[in-house]
């Protein structure tokens, strides 16, 4: 039996935070990947002479591709921080209004503590994950400083040469690669815990979060967007929010 | 100056050039012209740079150099005169003129402070000053007195009139083991000391022998400090990595590795990368130029690089080990366990997070589809 809920589907994620989000998850995976076998190269092949081996080599090539690609992409998002919609805004990753700190807490206590049973409903994400994708972005541009820091001298190109001035702050390359490295584990736990609640919501909620980076659909019952508007989306000034009232009847769509 | 009571004696050297001190000592015009060749190729000038080095030792005076030593060892004076070509140590150490260096001058007491304040006021503004060793700031600089003053005095004093400093080895630029934690003594590099003096850092533990030489030849031959990189170290020497110049080189980019000091792959000479070798962030010449007249360097005799021509190499974790400890954690940490630990706490937390929701929000699963869970799972009770 279906109860009589007035389902509306929201598109949250325009295709180019889509793109943005596969690309970044495939970088993620990728420089962790290498960027780990490059501090923990394996023991194989090791009967061959080095003339027929270029693998490790590769794997260096590799995680250096992939920082650029990783960059451009994240380069790309900060503009769409600007052109994209208000669930892109970058107006959202700042704790600029009291309301977006009064939703942390009420998040915490409702999906981490557990302690509350009145759920917080967001149409983009709430203010936790928020302010969490504001430490990953840091976290992004320290891995993207440090790593170009660090590849410098393997090149004559200019651009990781801006870079040069971030080994003397730590002394060394020796003592920069730690930290380049222990980088790479945040952005492993931060992975862990990403995929899990990205499952949790969409079986505690069942608005289609985990689908909604593949299509760009969320889905909420009426009122519920409706007491989303009333309060305003995440600390966003008022000139945006008024083109995200929600359409007289069928599709809601935030930007078309 | 005025202050000066009657001016020093004129040296009988000033009026000879370094070629005719060298012809004065025996030594045939192909030997010198040997270590000219030699020398333009060591300080990266090539060819057509022999030329100038020659016309430089054959039509100039001696450089005058000061050569101080503080909190050091010594082992770069050591280097210096271990030079592998037979006349580089003669040349420089005696025709260039070290008019005042504690361990080799003849002078004591205060005929040496004599001497030192005699080269001072003769050459203000021309003398090069050489300084070996971390100069002490704690406790007022008591760790390191010469003659009744501290180092930061004495190199206040006579790094004023120089006209440029060479810094030798990893101590003058970078503090070395004196200076790693807790650095007692306040050890610090003389570049955080001295400004508005050009600083050359010569940075090893000690230098390569032929490099002091170089830097010093490239002086004398161009009048001007040599090229340095943003750690005022000469880029001549310095530009590269040891990694990039070591003849195991091929073995890193075939990921052929060194897992133990006595296995099969240390037999074969594989890259010494997981044991610890430093040759990857550290730069130096030791690839090309080596050891003792370019016989070896340590990764050629199956150990890996320290990092000595870096700063903070003491610190920067276990020598045989590839990452350094993770600073904070403790000595045993690296950053792998720290980060197996809390990524292994996250997929707990995550666990007992799945758990947990299933219980308490038992009801909000069902609630959103508008339906109880009950109802939903029993499909025939749908019409």
């Amino acid at each position: 039996m279906q109860a009589s809920h007035d389902f509306k589907r929201v598109y949250v994620w325009e295709q180019p935070v889509r793109w943005f989000h596969w690309i970044n998850a495939l970088c993620v995976i990728v420089l962790g990947v290498t960027g780990y076998l490059i501090a923990h190269p394996p023991a194989f092949m090791s009967a061959n002479e080095a003339s027929f081996g270029y693998w490790f080599g590769k794997l260096r090539f590799a995680h250096f591709v992939t920082a650029y690609v990783f960059l451009a992409n994240f380069l790309f998002r900060l503009y769409w921080a600007g052109a994209g919609n208000k669930y892109t805004h970058w107006r959202n990753f700042f704790p600029i209004s009291k309301r977006q700190l009064r939703e942390v807490w009420a998040v915490l206590k409702v999906d981490v503590f557990q302690s509350s049973d009145q759920p917080v409903h967001t149409l983009g994400h709430n203010s936790v994950a928020y302010f969490t994708y504001m430490g990953t972005g840091l976290l992004t541009v320290f891995q993207v400083i440090t790593g170009f820091a660090l590849y410098a001298p393997m090149t004559d190109f200019w651009f990781p040469h801006l870079f040069d001035w971030v080994v003397p702050i730590f002394g060394s390359e020796q003592n920069l690669r730690i930290f380049h490295y222990a980088v790479l584990w945040l952005f492993a736990i931060f992975t862990l815990i990403h995929v899990y609640l990205v499952f949790y919501h969409d079986y505690i909620e069942g608005h289609g979060v985990l689908s909604s980076m593949v299509g760009g659909w969320k889905f909420m019952e009426k009122e519920k967007i409706e007491a989303e508007e009333a309060s305003g989306i995440s600390g966003l000034p008022r000139r945006h929010r008024k083109n995200s009232k929600p359409a007289p009847a069928g599709v809601v769509s935030a930007k078309e | 100056m005025e202050t000066m009571a009657a001016p020093p004696t004129p040296d009988p050297r000033d009026s000879v050039t370094v070629y005719q001190q060298i012809l004065s000592r025996g030594v045939p015009r192909r030997e010198f012209l040997k270590f000219c060749t030699w020398m333009s190729a060591c300080i990266g000038i090539g060819p057509e740079g022999v030329a100038q080095v020659v016309e430089a030792l054959e039509s100039k005076r001696r450089l005058p150099v000061v050569w101080m030593h503080f909190q050091e060892c010594t082992c770069c004076s050591e280097s210096f005169i271990r030079s592998s070509h037979p006349i580089v140590a003669d040349i420089l150490l005696d025709k260039l003129s070290l008019d005042y260096t504690e361990t080799l001058m003849a002078a004591s007491g205060h005929q040496a402070e004599a001497c030192l304040h005699d080269t001072i006021q003769k050459y203000k503004g021309e003398y090069v000053l050489c300084i070996e060793g971390s100069v002490p700031l704690g406790d007022e600089g008591v760790y390191c007195c010469i003659g009744g003053k501290t180092a930061l005095q004495i190199v206040e004093d006579v790094a004023k009139d120089a006209k440029a400093i060479i810094a030798w080895g990893n101590c003058a630029s970078a503090g070395c083991v004196q200076a790693a934690k807790p650095n007692p003594t306040q050890a610090t590099p003389i570049h955080k000391i001295i400004s508005g003096i050009p600083i050359i850092n010569v940075q090893g533990c000690p230098p390569i022998a032929e490099v002091m030489a170089g830097v010093l030849v490239h002086i004398l031959t161009f009048d001007r400090i040599p090229q340095l990189d943003s750690l005022g170290r000469p880029k001549a020497f310095y530009s590269r990595r040891v990694h990039d110049t070591c003849y195991r080189r091929p073995n890193y980019d075939a990921g052929l590795f060194v897992e133990s000091f006595d296995d099969e792959n240390a037999r074969k000479g594989y890259c010494l990368y997981k044991v610890g070798c430093r040759g990857p962030s550290t730069y130096n010449s030791c690839g090309t130029i080596r050891w003792n007249g370019g016989v070896s360097f340590p990764i050629q005799s199956g150990h890996g690089c320290i990092g000595c021509s870096e700063a903070n190499f003491w610190d920067n974790g276990p020598f045989y080990q590839r990452l350094p400890n993770f600073p904070g954690f403790g000595i045993e940490s690296t950053a792998d366990t720290v980060g197996v630990a809390v990524l292994g706490a996250a997929a707990a937390g995550a666990a007992a997070h799945a758990v947990m929701t299933n219980f308490r929000k038992r009801h909000d699963i069902g609630e959103q589809a508008g339906e109880s869970i009950e109802q939903a799972e029993k499909p025939e009770d749908n019409p």
